[in-house]
């Protein structure tokens, strides 16, 4: 045990490990959502000090607590503007929003749509686990017709969300989708949207076993696990209509859009260099080192 | 197959795995998910009540580091073994 005790997992580095055991439950996938984004970090050469994590409330918020990087946890559905603000403030960041379904979807909804019509140059990691965890297992908006969940005991009947579709219809630059267990996939994912000029979402689909699975009666994580596995199917470029979530049904997962288009410090300064001509200063400071 | 015709001289990586037993909350996933079926859950409990992996048979780890990718509890890591290390078993 002591020498156990001496070893450190290469991600150590990246996590606040006096926080450590995190407060999620025995099954949950968010923590392998988080070692694949430490694993990312490490692949890409981007220098610590140049990104900032945000989190809102609710489990996933949790993650810009562990992790130890310039993290804030911010409040309820406002990590998107809280993000924005600190993109536009200080250019060079890179801003990457680690939330859940809930968070950005539910509660904060509104702000995600903004954020990709304007094409904020910011990553969005949204761990999907289709209810609202942490305050008791509510339908959220990303509950599946059918489900059980606490305020639904005889199974929810609102259409949910599909987020890459809303995504995709809002102009995010990039919308992969993808599962737990994709582990490798994530973080390759995770690393084409922090290289991506623009707006990208990666919604990563997680088992909740103490809530949603033990509500609709589906075992443990390594039942949803195999659901995932089971029922997945990778299919990239696929039409974003086709990508609705129906209860226990078909996963499809995969990178769904990767286009090119004008973030909205590049449209600020195209358009005010139009208008103003000379009398405009460019903002942001990327390319001028 | 006569792996010589298709590898060469070239060997399997080889890992060690590192568990940090007392970190763990028993879900599973490393054992169910290993692909060379390294690892197993033990009967004894460690200092939070769960049952955690131990390496069975070290011998077919070929260095993937799944494991280490799906613990949500960073509680398991591997190392590469290095050739020396290798040949003295």
């Amino acid at each position: 045990m002591n020498d156990e005790a001496r070893q450190k997992n290469p991600i150590e580095h990246l996590l606040r490990m006096d926080r450590i055991p995190h407060i999620w439950c025995p099954g949950c996938g968010i923590g392998t959502v988080v070692t694949s984004f430490a694993e990312a970090l490490r692949k890409s050469n981007i220098e610590l000090d140049k990104i900032a994590v945000v989190s809102g409330i609710g489990c996933t918020g949790r993650v810009a607590g562990y992790i130890k990087l310039d993290s804030f946890h911010t409040t309820h559905g406002r990590a998107i503007p809280f993000a924005t603000g600190l993109k536009l403030a200080n250019p060079e960041l890179k801003v990457v929003v680690f939330s859940g379904d809930g968070d950005i979807f539910g509660i904060g909804g509104n702000h995600f749509i903004h954020a990709a019509r304007r094409n904020m140059d910011l990553t969005v990691i949204c761990v999907n686990n289709f209810n609202y965890a942490m305050t008791g297992g509510q339908v959220a908006a990303t509950t599946p017709t059918d489900a059980n969940a606490s305020t639904a005991p005889y199974g929810n009947f609102e259409q949910p969300f599909s987020i890459p579709y809303l995504a995709d219809a809002a102009g995010a630059s990039y919308v992969a989708r993808w599962t737990a267990l994709h582990l490798r996939r994530v973080t390759k994912s995770i690393q084409e949207g922090m290289d991506k000029n623009g707006f990208s979402l990666i919604e990563v689909i997680t088992p909740c076993v103490t809530l949603y699975a033990r509500r609709n009666r589906l075992g443990d994580g390594l039942n949803l696990l195999k659901y995932y596995y089971d029922k997945s199917e990778i299919k990239h470029g696929a039409d974003t209509r086709d990508l609705d979530i129906s209860y226990q049904g078909k996963l499809i997962v995969g990178k769904f859009i990767d286009r090119e288009r004008p973030n909205f410090i590049d449209a600020m300064n195209q358009h005010m260099s139009t208008v103003l001509g000379d009398d405009y200063e460019l903002y942001g400071r990327i390319n001028n080192d | 197959m006569n792996q010589k015709i298709y590898f060469g001289e070239l060997k399997a990586t080889k890992g060690e795995i590192h568990i940090i037993r007392d970190r763990c909350k028993g879900c599973g996933f490393c054992v169910e998910y290993c692909p060379k079926d390294v690892l197993a859950l033990s009967d004894e409990f460690n200092i939070k009540g769960y049952h955690p992996p131990f390496v069975e048979n070290e011998d077919n780890c070929v260095y993937c580091q799944l494991c280490e990718n799906i613990c949500p509890e960073f509680a398991i890591f591997v190392t590469k073994k290095e050739e020396e290390d290798v040949e003295k078993g």
